[in-house]
């Protein structure tokens, strides 16, 4: 079967240990993640994981739902079929002399990239945008020799009104809204 | 009024129903141990290793429905209960186990004993916390024992740092758990409902398999009117054993490796399998591409991720089985498949289970046919791993849910001794039988001590044929008798359990099983039975590894004799 990039999103609890939940998972399928992103969420107490993944859809399913079995995985959800918006930060360290900087500056325009730092032979480019646009202008400045590379991973959010905690959960998985027992 | 870390825990195991717990001290566990004591409530067995503490939770768990509780000090006694934590996890086991942690300063540090159990534990746990703050230990076992024991029940760690048990703090007990991301399904979707009912009417060759989940979810009386409504027949897995009574008309054992012939044969030609509560474990499938060539499958189950795990399924059907299966028996209409189970009889007759070849000397499954008969199927039996495990889920007819206990997913040898400790603490009322290999037997031995020391009355009866049997089979059969590293010397075992001061009898003749038996039941508290078996039996049938069900391997023809189970229906 083919493999795919899959966009996975968790809402996760904000407590020790929970990223390390979550990452053991992918290793016990013997998945190996290409990028990771984990921050705040909306909610309070709650952080918003991006995972992206590769492989087939059925491998990649049996993960999201180990995962929905983790206490602390408040919500998952593979959004990769929606209509996304996914945007990854790279910070890229440039050699630069007087004779390149210039053409340097001009390709970042292009990319309506911003520099961040000046120094006597380098600059540092700031770019933010989908993996094909970084790809394109990490390979424009090659030529000029790139000291080094730091990226963020993808985040994404599904396009129109609502969050993806509103999101609707497929029928087969049918559940009670939330377990709170009395005695 | 403040309470220290270690009375919060008592009081809420306490709050939790907690009558008994099995564990083993050391220096962190010590303020725990010390406040004890006050608490005469809860009954404390001390064990001989802590592997012991975790299998004997498991058994009294699997025995009673409840909760087991175990625990260890922290470093070597923690990952002492690795094994029996992930034996508990493999086969959804509700248990609490309890480690001991260095003083919250030297965490980190590699202090004396010291050793991340959370960590080791992650893939093995349903959950598990490090409780940081005497504050928080009663929101901490409030919400343990509530994951442990709902939905696909399975093991929880709390790991208590020493200081944390000698801090104090207010004891409020939370009266309710918050847990967003815990998920429990109820009732099936209706749309699915109707698929499934759909499919059920119009079968011709229905057959249903049913495993542990039924048992879990208390759905033997949903699932014997749904069988019987339609007319089903019904096989089980390891796990699923006593499930459905195996001397219903509609019953034909179990499925699988070492299922029966029938069994397999009806997986093999029905049009509609109905698994229940059941995760198509490999020994079950055999090779899964050849599984049910011919069959829809409609999966029940409470956990969503074992739907489309190892088989494609028809219809999914996630939720409690007994609420499914209730809601699917009001739905259907009665049938009766007469041809199929016409055809299912015959194939009974064709490839009985009791072809045991004549032999002057001692057959384990003439043993736990007389046990059977002795105990009249009322006993609870627990097992070890191996050739006798198998036997045992052949030749002992179980009718009621919770009898039959086994370690299924893990098959750990030394499960047996801890395990029907357990569940004899927890079913004072029943008669707990060990039957246990010369090999599973020995590596959990010590606890004979626990038997003695807290006057556990559990009967034992070892199949010694001198061979880690089930490993020989395997050289017998598929290594050219190559045996290597499968020949076991043993020791005297009734010497062994005299030495632990139980009773015990070496057995050698055929004609010496069922007076041996009745003086092991008449015995007032533990005792051992040494039955000297046959070295070099098989059992069969048995489904080669990696081989499709259906060709199952039969006892050569020229072993076969005329002996027939009696009870068979
Ligand atoms: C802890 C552990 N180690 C190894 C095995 C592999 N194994 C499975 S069955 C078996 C032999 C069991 O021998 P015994 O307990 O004497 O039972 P028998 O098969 O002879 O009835 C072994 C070694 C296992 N299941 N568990």
């Amino acid at each position: 079967m083919a493999t795919t990039k899959h966009t996975l999103v968790a809402i996760v609890n904000d407590r020790p240990g929970v990223l390390n939940r979550v990452v053991s998972l992918f290793r016990r399928r013997g998945f190996n993640i290409d990028s990771i992103a984990v921050g705040h969420s909306e909610v309070p107490h709650l952080s918003r994981v991006t995972i992206i993944v590769n492989g087939t859809t059925a491998t990649v399913e049996q993960v999201r739902k180990q995962l929905d079995k983790l206490i602390d995985v408040v919500k998952i959800f593979d959004i990769t079929g929606d209509k996304l918006t996914g945007r990854e930060l790279a910070l890229v360290k440039v050699k630069a002399n007087s004779a390149t900087r210039s053409e340097i500056i001009e390709i970042a325009d292009i990319f309506r990239a911003n520099i961040v730092d000046v120094a006597s032979d380098s600059l540092t480019i700031e770019i933010t945008g989908d993996e094909d646009k970084i790809e394109s202008m990490l390979k424009l400045l090659q030529g000029f020799g790139i000291r080094e590379i730091a990226r963020t991973g993808r985040v994404a959010m599904v396009r129109g009104n609502l969050g993806v905690m509103r999101k609707k959960e497929k029928p087969a998985r049918t559940r009670a809204k939330k377990p709170v027992t009395k005695e | 009024m403040k309470k220290t870390g270690a009375q919060i825990v008592c009081e809420s195991l306490i709050a939790e129903g907690v009558d008994v717990m099995f564990g083993f001290p050391g220096g962190v566990l010590l303020p725990f141990y010390d406040t004890l004591p006050q608490y005469p409530q809860i009954r404390h067995i001390l064990v001989r290793h802590e592997q012991g503490a975790a299998h004997a939770a498991d058994g009294y768990a699997r025995a009673t429905g409840k909760v087991g509780v175990c625990m260890a000090t922290s470093g070597p006694g923690a990952t002492n209960l690795v094994t029996g934590i992930a034996n508990a996890y493999l086969d959804s086991v509700p248990m609490i186990a309890l480690t001991g942690q260095v003083a919250r300063p030297f965490i980190g540090k590699d202090a004396f004993q010291e050793i991340d159990i959370s960590g080791i534990t992650l893939p093995i746990t349903k959950h598990s916390y490090v409780a940081m703050d005497t504050g928080s230990l009663a929101q901490i076992f409030k919400e343990a024992f509530y994951i442990a024991r709902s939905g696909r029940p399975g093991p929880v760690l709390i790991d208590l740092p020493k200081d944390v048990m000698t801090d104090q703090a207010e004891f409020i007990r939370p009266d309710k758990v918050d847990l967003p991301g815990y998920k429990i399904p109820t009732h099936g979707h209706p749309t699915q409902l109707k698929s499934a009912s759909k499919l059920i009417n119009e079968a011709k060759q229905p057959l249903i398999i049913a495993g542990r989940g039924v048992i879990i979810s208390g759905a033997s009386a949903p699932l014997k009117e749904f069988a019987e409504k339609a007319q089903i027949p019904v096989i089980t897995t390891l796990l699923g054993i006593g499930c459905f009574p195996e001397d219903h008309v509609l019953s034909y054992g179990m499925a699988g490796m070492h299922g029966t012939g029938y069994a397999n044969k009806a997986l093999e030609n029905c049009d509609l399998l109905i698994a229940v509560g059941m995760r198509f474990d490999d020994r079950v499938t055999g090779n899964v591409d050849a599984f049910v060539p011919n069959a829809k499958i409609i999966h029940i189950d409470m956990d969503p991720a074992e739907i489309g795990k190892n088989v494609r399924v028809d219809v999914p059907i996630v939720g409690d089985v007994g609420a499914v299966l209730h809601a699917i028996e009001k739905m259907i209409e009665s049938s009766r498949h007469i041809d199929w189970i016409q055809q299912l009889d015959e194939w009974r007759k064709q490839h009985p289970l009791l072809d045991i070849h004549d032999s002057a000397g001692l057959l384990p499954q003439h043993i736990i046919h007389e046990l059977y008969e002795a105990t009249r199927g009322d006993a609870i039996v627990v097992t070890g791993v191996g050739q006798h495990q198998m036997w045992t889920a052949q030749h002992y007819i179980f009718h009621e849910p919770n009898t039959f206990i086994s370690s299924g997913g893990l098959g750990t040898m030394g499960f047996g001794l801890p395990a029907a400790m357990g569940a004899k603490v927890g079913r004072p009322d029943k008669m707990v039988w060990l039957i246990d290999g010369d090999g599973s037997l020995q590596m959990t031995i010590q606890e004979l001590a626990t038997l003695v020391q807290d006057n556990i009355a559990v009967k034992i009866a070892v199949m010694n044929n001198g061979f880690l049997g089930m490993v020989r089979q395997w050289q017998d059969l598929f290594y050219a008798k190559n045996y290597v590293a499968t020949p076991l010397s043993c020791p005297d075992f009734v010497k062994v359990a005299e030495a632990y001061c139980i009773a015990g009898l070496k057995v050698t003749k055929r004609e010496e099983i069922r007076p041996a038996i009745k003086k092991a039941m008449e015995h007032d508290g533990p005792f051992l039975l040494n039955f000297m078996v046959e070295p070099e039996e098989n059992v069969y049938p048995m489904v080669p590894p990696g081989a499709a069900n259906i060709e199952f391997m039969e006892r050569p023809k020229k072993e076969v004799s005329a002996w027939q189970r009696r009870s068979t229906p």
